[in-house]
């Protein structure tokens, strides 16, 4: 065995906290779940299996039922914006989820018991969450030729910015959800659960008009459908369709007969994003 | 300024009381060792003395900080190793290593080197690109332990650091332990189940079911717990018996209980008048320690309150 000899190397001194520091553990915390991520391919790539599915098969076998109300245009075009937006939602909820194998295989315990603050940790999470389902909407992204949208620099970087934005919050709610859940299988169990009604609800599959009152309800509680709504935007903006078709496929979401805005619509979900981390950053907080 | 301080310290789950009103101190540069059946409340102390477990009474300092007021201050300047590994077994040795100097926000120039000197102390440097799923158990143990001391921490606690380890690797990481305290001004808190392994500490403390029962040097506790036992066999017992009043007969052979056992057998040899075919010699372990002051071998919380010392003693004999 070797042995270093005393003085080779000093002892090392752990400073006090500042900004920087916090910064430094937020990346390495974003880092390491990029590691994981590049490590385990498969997974990356298995999780944007069902959407595509969904875009591709769903949207094609249905496209020729629907053909008569979306007019010249292709449903998969239609569909695409929302399957985008809910692509993010697996990969999102999965890196929240993340936490409680973390918490399940004691490195969560690594990470608590260091001098960091515990939101640097779950902002490190959040990102780091935000980062691969953004990188995944990438590669969705990437598709769009192939369901006739036309892509330009300034569509990727907006759709890029929409997508983290959402993922951001899917995240961050995914960490409130799972913050006291200390058993891997109950939080696969609730995963289950709240996936296909969160996406199903959002109007990621069909326009928001002529709906149910009870559906239209619902989707109007559900902060999915304010990402999704101004993604669709963003990319109808550059589609060459009629006003009346795209009247009929994006009607605008309204409360109590108001129009809200894209802008707001965004800000809403940056704030529930924001409490949401909030939440979760206040759990991880408790002592035991 | 004591490395450890814990005045009457508390600790309940529910209904539970884990840890009922301790105290002690651990000095610097002390291997101090606490010991206790299973569910004793060692790795909840500990939990507490790393802040991550909050006191339900009375307070404890680590390193000269409060454990509730100052948990940055003490987070700085403790190393772990749990009782459970806390590794990230699909990142390698390296990048384990690598997250916990970035968390700890260690001077960039220094974790290179410091990474290089804990692994190679451990022997792992071989192995540092290697993913910790790869490791055996041993290998997991000594990399946390490298990991504990990345930061230099001025108080090590380490939880059953030895557990399910080999004789060797449990000999190499007491190896490890000993430089450690020539190399750096270190504390090192740490539980066991090992008896032999105690011995190495300056101090051990005992605990059962949330009290201390016992603090000292390992050879004053041994010596508490009485005298040397001299076990012979005669000719004819029966005669023997009757010159040594204080002698018992066991299945053994005659036993005496002395103050010291080495002086007293030649003493024996010259005045006993009866021939002695076999003579023993006994010291007090600190098994013998342990239980005594424990009272039974094995312990489980949920178990009723133990049987008393005597039986324990007399289900050993
Ligand atoms: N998180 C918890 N919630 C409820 N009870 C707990 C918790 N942690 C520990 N306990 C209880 O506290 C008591 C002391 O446990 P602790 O883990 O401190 O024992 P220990 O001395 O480390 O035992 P061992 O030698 O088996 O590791 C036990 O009765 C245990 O059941
Ligand atoms: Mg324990």
């Amino acid at each position: 065995m070797t042995t270093t000899s005393p003085a080779a190397v000093a002892a090392v001194a752990v400073p006090a906290r500042t900004a920087a520091l916090d910064l430094r553990a937020i990346k390495i915390v974003v880092q390491r779940d990029l590691i994981r991520t590049y490590q385990d391919k498969t997974r990356f790539v298995s999780q944007l299996v069902q959407p595509l599915l969904f875009l591709f098969v769903l949207g094609s076998g249905l496209g020729s039922l629907t053909k008569g109300s979306t007019g010249a245009l292709d449903l998969k075009t239609f569909m695409f914006p929302g399957i985008l937006a809910t692509s993010t939602l697996f990969t999102a909820m999965f890196s929240a989820m993340s936490i409680v194998w973390d918490r399940e295989f004691g490195f969560l315990r690594e990470m608590l018991v260091a001098p960091v603050r515990r939101s640097s940790i779950i902002l490190g999470k959040a990102l780091g969450g935000a980062t691969i389902a953004t990188a995944q909407g990438l590669i969705v992204l990437a598709l769009a030729p192939a369901v006739h949208v036309p892509v330009s620099f300034g569509l990727i970087v907006t759709l890029m910015a929409e997508v983290f934005l959402l993922s951001f919050t899917l995240t961050a709610f995914g960490l409130a959800i799972v913050a006291r859940i200390t058993q891997v299988q109950t939080v696969m169990g609730l995963m289950q659960v709240l996936l296909l009604p969160l996406s199903f609800l959002s109007g990621a599959l069909y326009p928001l008009s002529n709906l149910p009152q009870w559906l239209s309800i619902a989707v109007r509680f559900n902060p999915l459908t304010y990402a999704v709504h101004p993604i669709r935007q963003a990319v109808f903006n550059h589609l060459d369709i009629t006003p009346a078709v795209r009247a009929r496929l994006t009607p605008p979401i309204q409360w109590f007969g108001w129009d809200v805005p894209n802008w707001l619509q965004l800000l809403l979900v940056a704030t529930i994003g924001i409490s949401l981390l909030a939440t979760a950053i206040r759990q991880f907080q408790k002592v035991e | 300024m004591n490395a450890v301080e814990v005045r009457g310290l508390r600790k309940s789950y529910g209904e539970l009381e884990a840890v009922k009103g301790v105290d002690f101190e651990v000095k610097p540069g002390e291997t101090f060792g606490f010991l206790g059946p299973n569910g004793a409340g060692k790795s909840t102390t500990i939990k507490i003395l790393c802040t991550l477990a909050k006191a339900t009474g009375g307070s404890a300092r680590v390193a000269g900080f409060d454990v509730t007021t100052e948990r940055d201050q003490v987070r700085r300047h403790i190393g772990l190793v749990f009782q459970d590994t806390t590794l990230d077994s699909y990142l390698s040795a390296e990048q384990n290593l690598k997250f916990h100097a970035e968390l700890y926000g260690m001077p960039r120039e220094t974790v290179q080197p410091r990474l290089e000197q804990v692994m190679k102390m451990v022997g792992l440097w071989d192995r540092k690109d290697s993913k910790v799923l790869t490791f055996s158990g041993g290998m997991k143990r000594r990399l946390e332990i490298a990991r504990g001391l990345m930061h230099s921490p001025r108080v090590l606690f380490l939880d059953e650091p030895t557990v399910g380890l080999d004789p060797q690797t449990r000999a190499s990481i007491w190896e490890y332990i000993h430089q450690l305290r020539q190399q750096e001004e270190i504390t090192i808190f740490l539980t066991t189940h090992y008896m032999d392994e105690a011995e190495h500490c300056d101090r051990i403390a005992i605990m059962d079911v949330g009290r201390l029962v016992a603090l000292d040097t390992p050879a004053a506790l041994k010596a508490s717990v009485g005298t040397d036992r001299v076990t012979i066999r005669t000719d004819n017992d029966a005669l023997a018996l009757e010159k040594l009043p204080h002698a018992v007969q066991t299945e053994d052979g005659i036993v005496i209980n002395v103050e010291d056992g080495e002086a007293y057998v030649p003493k024996l040899f010259g005045s006993l008048g009866v021939a002695i075919t076999n003579v023993s010699i006994s010291k007090p372990s600190l098994d013998d320690v342990f239980l005594s002051y424990t009272g039974r071998t094995i312990r489980d919380s949920e178990q009723a309150p133990g049987m008393p010392a005597f039986m324990a003693a007399m289900a050993r004999r």
